[in-house]
Parts: C-alpha cells; structure tokens; sequence
C-alpha cells in the first residue's frame, strides 16, 4: 500500500463524511430535543435531492444559466423539504409527546413508508441522472486526485455546519433551543414556545437535510426514490457513535465513519464496506457507551 | 361464585370456537385459492416472530431492531444442511432444534458486548448486528482462505439457495398433500397445521416464561433497571436470557419458513422486515399476548387483503382507469393506518390491562 493511495481515501473519505455529517446533524438536533429517532430523515433527503433534480432541469430548459439554475434549486429543495419537515413534526409526532417511548418511532417508519411512495407516486420509480452541472473533472494536487464538485461539497458542508453552530451556541434561537433540549417544562416557563422552537429545530434540520440530498445526487450523479434509506441509516449510525443529541458528535461521526469506510476498502473487498461501518460502530459503543463525546446521561433513578 | 362459574364457562365456549375456527380456517380460505392459504401460513409465522420478540421489547424493555437476523440464521441453518446446494439432507428433528439452537447462540453473541447499552444505542447496535449478518449471507459465496486459492461457496450470495426440502415426516412429504376420507388436504393446508401447533408452542411457553420467576425479573428489568438490581436481580444474566429466548423463536420460525417456501435469500431478511416485526408488537400492544398476536395477523394480512382490494380490476371497475399502482396504494394505507393506530392508540391495540391502567394514570 502506498501513501499515495491512503492519501486519496482519506480526501475521499472526508468528502463522503460531510455529507453524512449533515444528515446525522439533522438526527442528532431532532434527537436533543424529542429523545426521538426521526426516521423519516433519510426520506427527507432524498426529497431534497428530487426536488432539487426536478426544479434544475426545469429552469436550466427554460435558459437561465446552470449554476444560478441549481443554486435556485436548491433553496427551492431547502423550502420544501422544510415544510415536509415541520408538518411531519406537527401531524405525526407532537400528538405523541408524552406517550410511550415507542409510539412516535412507530408512527416515524409509517411516515417514511408513506413518504417513500409519495415519492413514486410523483417521481416514479425510475433512476434520474443528475445535471453534472459543477465540473467533475479531475484536479490534481500532488498525488491526489479530486474534482471541482468534491471540492464545492467539502466547502459547502464546513460553512453549513459552522453556521449551525453558531447559531445554536451564539443566538437567542440557539439559546431556546439548547434550553428546551435540557428541560421541556422548565423552559416553557421561562417564556419559551416550546412548539416553536421544536418547529424551528426540524425546519433546520430537513433543510441541511435537502442540501445534503443535493450533495450525495450531484457526487453520484444519480437520485432515486429509495436513496434516503442507506444514507439515513448511515447517518444514524454517525450520530450514534458520536453520541446523539451532541452536535460536535454528529460531526465528529460523520467525518470517522467516512473516513473508516473509504480508508477501510483499501484493506476489505467493497462489498464488505458497509459491515465495516457497523463493526466500528459496535467497538466504539463498546468501550464508550455514550458515544465518543456524547456525554454520560445521569441514570434514571 | 355463580357468575364467576358462568365467566369460566363462556371462556371456555370462546377458546373452543376459536379453536374450532382455526381449524376450518385453511379450508376456507383454500376455497378462494391455495394464494390465500399461503399467506395463512406466512401469518402464523409472524405470529411467531412477534411473540419471540415480544420477550425481548415487551417484556424486558431491550429496543432490539435486528431481530430478523435470528430469522435468517434458522432459514440458513435449514437451507444449507437440507438442500442441493452441500447435497446435505437432514431431517427436520435435527434441523429445527440445531436452528433453534444457534439462534440463541447469536442472541447470545449479540447480548454479550451490548450488556452496558441502554435505549437507543442498543437499537442501533441491534441493527448493525442484523445489517452484518445480511451482507454476510450476501457475500459468502466468494470465501477464500488466506493463502489459498480454492473459493469457497457457502451461502450462493444474493442468488439465494433453491430447491429446500420440505417437512418431511419418517418418508411422507407435507408438500405432496393428503386425501383424508375424501377430503383433499393440500401440501400448505398440512403446513398450516404444523404452523399452528408451532404457533400454539410459542405462545404457551412465552406465556410460561413471563409468569415465571425469570419472567417477573424482565419486568422488573423493563420497570427499572436499578431497582431491579438492588433487588439481587443478575441484570446481566437475564438480559442475556432475554436476548437467547427472543431469538429462540425466531431460529424456529426461520426454519419452518425455508421448509415452506423451498428457497431463501438475504432480500428476505433486510431491516424493513426487522422493522415490521416490531411494528406488529408495538401496534398490538406491548407484553400483551393476545394484542401482540393481533399485532402480527393485522399486519401480515393487511397488505395481501389491500393487494387483492385495490386490484386494477376493481379500479378499473370503480374508476375507469387504474389511479395508482396496487402496490403503491398497498403501502400508502398501510402506513397511514400504522400512523393513524399509534395516534389514536398510543398504547397499542390490545394493551395489557395493567399497562392501560398505568398510561390513563399517567395523564390524571
């Protein structure tokens, strides 16, 4: 094995990390505050990353130039995928705030089943090739090889995260938000709307959502109906091992199981990337029950 | 102490009507074709899946979502070692037992390392586990020691394996069907009874083992873990027993589904399926036998009875022309009723009547 080759998985791994990054973001903000897997998610990206599809083809055919047309389309996505977002909260999950732990998760798989064929019902089933629309040919850096849409995702996802952290740790929204993930009650005393904030939250999330969509679509070249379901359970994966409810978690999760999956398939055949993924998964929770950063939740007493 | 004789007397007449029901059952269902007797049978082994699960989330409180990967080590157990494929042929007494078996022996495996885990992290630890042994069956047929060059096919990959054998009893085939005093008994109609019986087993000794001492200890494990072990209960020892039980079955059913259906694949055993089995507990009511039962016939048959329901020739009939697909639609009411039952019903359908009391409790 050459460091050459490592080098390129690691940039490889980043890339694919981001992106899962973003998602698990989305899981681990929803999951700070409701203690629910939203598994609807992964449908949400794949939302994003149709829309998206749709809307840019629709506009470059109407004339208006490529890159404007998918920065258009992306907002586009951003706004949709934020109302799927805050009406799943509002119709499926809020009525089940305070029963048994695993009703909303029940009632989370129902909605990604529906949502899964609305998308048929609107898409179809077919494999859509998406608009290669940032260049994707390859530039090379000294022995590595990335391309100019690679690079636009990387810096995309750094800036988006970095923006959310801001806004969760430095704004009075972010404020509210981290004071309802501590305590519902005691922060609607304090003036707090809680429905808002929890609004707020899963707008957030299913927009980074649809942009991440947008990412995964343009870096594969393709989008489809089903493509949210193993993004999302990676994702998942991500934020768990990061310890859920942390945002550094999510991140710091995202960027290690894309860099264990790129960087391990110089040692396993690919057909056994996912299996590596897990296994990393199982021994980080193993010794760290809590996630890497995630911090030890107090025993319930 | 006469009404009570009389509660007794009409609990019996319920359990003898039912009994007789699920006797006549198959037959009628074989009179709308062997199509609908077959999914009988796949129900009962739902049945089966959902209680064996039900030890483990109803009853213990442990969020497993991997529970299909027991189903798929009792289907391999009995595709690999009665089938062309090694042209290994045992006989079910030792086949089901050995499936059994080794499925616990994985519960066990997956129970060891995730002692420590509680709630969300178990779940996705459950599912990493039943992930892992799906691309396992999927890329085992390409094994290769190191250093050797000989390939080794042991599970035909995503391909699957064909040509299973069936139930075979002491040189009678179960699949070649019966005539008994001229009544024609099919090859699945005899399956349904062994399901049955199978089914009735499940149910008698999940009921034994949670009114057992180890029984009471899952509940007080579910309630409280602390507690629990500040009552001297061995946490560790009765979550791996919970872990075994739960997968026990599932081994079980897994193997009388190769016998049925003569062929598996890894497509069978993916997380939707794992998903699915916990809906059936959750939606019929957690701990509550009967509600979990329910669960599992509601959910297995729903989507068939849509299916034929929603045909392009009833469409055709209602509307000129086919709206949708049949199998979109399918989906599209099954998880608006799964939504709309966990709404109205957050407890389940058939919740336990401590349970029921607990969560009204709750909201006084």
């Amino acid at each position: 094995m050459s460091i050459d080759v490592l080098l390129q998985q690691i940039v490889n791994g980043l890339v694919v990390g981001s992106v899962y990054a973003l998602v698990a973001l989305g899981y681990t903000m929803v999951y700070g505050i409701l203690q629910l897997i939203n598994f609807a998610h992964g449908e949400i990206v794949m939302i994003g990353a149709l829309v998206a599809l749709v809307v840019t083809k629709a506009l470059t055919a109407a004339g208006i130039p490529p890159v404007l047309a998918l920065l258009l389309a992306i907002l586009a996505a951003m706004i949709v995928c934020a109302i799927v977002g805050v009406s799943i909260e509002r119709i499926a999950y809020r009525p089940l705030r305070s029963a048994p732990r695993l009703a909303p998760l029940i009632t989370a798989i129902g909605v990604s089943i529906f949502l899964q064929q609305v998308a048929i019902l609107v898409f179809g089933r077919n494999y859509f090739t998406f608009p290669e629309i940032i260049p994707k040919s390859p530039i090379n850096i000294g022995p590595i090889t990335v391309t100019a849409n690679e690079i636009v995702i990387l810096i995309t996802s750094v800036s988006l995260m970095a923006g959310l952290l801001w806004l969760v740790n430095k704004t009075k929204i972010g404020t509210a938000m981290r004071a309802t993930a501590e305590d519902q009650k005691v922060a609607g005393l304090m003036g707090i709307d809680i429905n808002k904030i929890i609004a707020i939250t899963f707008a957030i999330g299913s927009g980074l959502g649809a942009v991440a969509g947008v990412m995964v679509a343009s870096n594969y070249g393709q989008a489809h109906y089903y493509m949210g379901f193993m993004l999302g359970l990676k994702a998942f994966t991500a934020a768990v091992m990061g310890g859920i409810g942390n945002l550094w978690g999510a991140v710091a999760g995202g960027l290690i199981l894309g860099l264990v999956e790129n960087v391990g398939l110089i040692f396993v055949r690919g057909d056994y990337k996912d299996i590596f993924a897990f296994v990393v998964l199982v021994l980080v929770l193993i010794f760290r029950p809590q996630g890497l950063i995630g911090e030890k939740v107090a025993e319930r007493a | 102490m006469n009404s009570l004789l009389q509660n007794k007397r009409n609990q019996i007449i319920a359990i003898v009507a039912l009994g007789i029901f699920l006797l006549i059952l198959p037959f009628l269902a074989g009179m709308l074709g062997q199509a609908w007797v077959r999914i009988l049978n796949i129900t009962l082994l739902y049945v089966m899946l959902a209680l064996g699960l039900n030890v483990v989330v109803g009853v213990a409180g442990l969020l497993d979502l991997g529970y299909v990967a027991f189903y798929a080590v009792g289907a391999y157990v009995w595709a690999l070692l009665a089938s062309q494929h090694f042209d290994l042929h045992y006989p079910w007494w030792v086949l089901l037992p050995l499936g059994a078996f080794l499925a616990a022996l994985a519960g066990l495996m997956l129970g060891a390392p995730v002692l420590k885990l509680r709630g969300d992290y178990l779940a996705i630890v459950t599912l990493g586990f039943g992930e892992i042994i799906r691309i396992l069956m999927n890329n085992l047929d390409k094994v290769s020691l190191p250093g050797g060059d000989t390939v080794y096919n042991i599970t035909n990959g995503p391909r699957g394996i064909t040509g299973i054998d069936g139930l075979n009893f002491f040189g009678f085939k179960l699949s070649k069907g019966i005539e008994i005093f001229g009544l024609p008994v099919s090859g699945l109609q005899l399956y349904y009874f062994v399901f049955l019986a199978f089914a009735c087993f499940s149910v008698w000794m999940v009921y034994n083992l949670q009114h057992s001492r180890l029984g009471r200890a899952w509940q007080a494990l579910r309630e409280d873990e602390i507690a629990a072990k500040a009552m001297g209960i061995n946490v560790r020892n009765v979550k791996l027993a919970a872990f075994a039980f739960g997968a026990l079955t599932g081994g079980l059913a897994g193997g009388l589904f190769a016998a049925m259906q003569g062929f598996v694949s890894p497509e069978s055993f993916g997380l939707l399926e794992s998903v699915m089995i916990l809906a059936m507990v959750v939606l019929g009511g957690m701990g509550h036998i009967p509600g979990v039962i329910l669960g599992a016939v509601l959910l297995s048959a729903m989507p068939e009875v849509i299916r034929y329901a929603a045909d392009e020739n009833v469409q055709q009939k209602v509307f000129g022309f086919v709206v949708v697909a049949p199998e979109v639609l399918r989906n599209l009411i099954f998880s608006l009723a799964m939504i709309l039952i966990m709404l109205y019903k957050p407890a389940g359908l058939w919740p336990s009547p401590e349970r029921k009391a607990e969560l009204e409790g709750d909201r006084v």
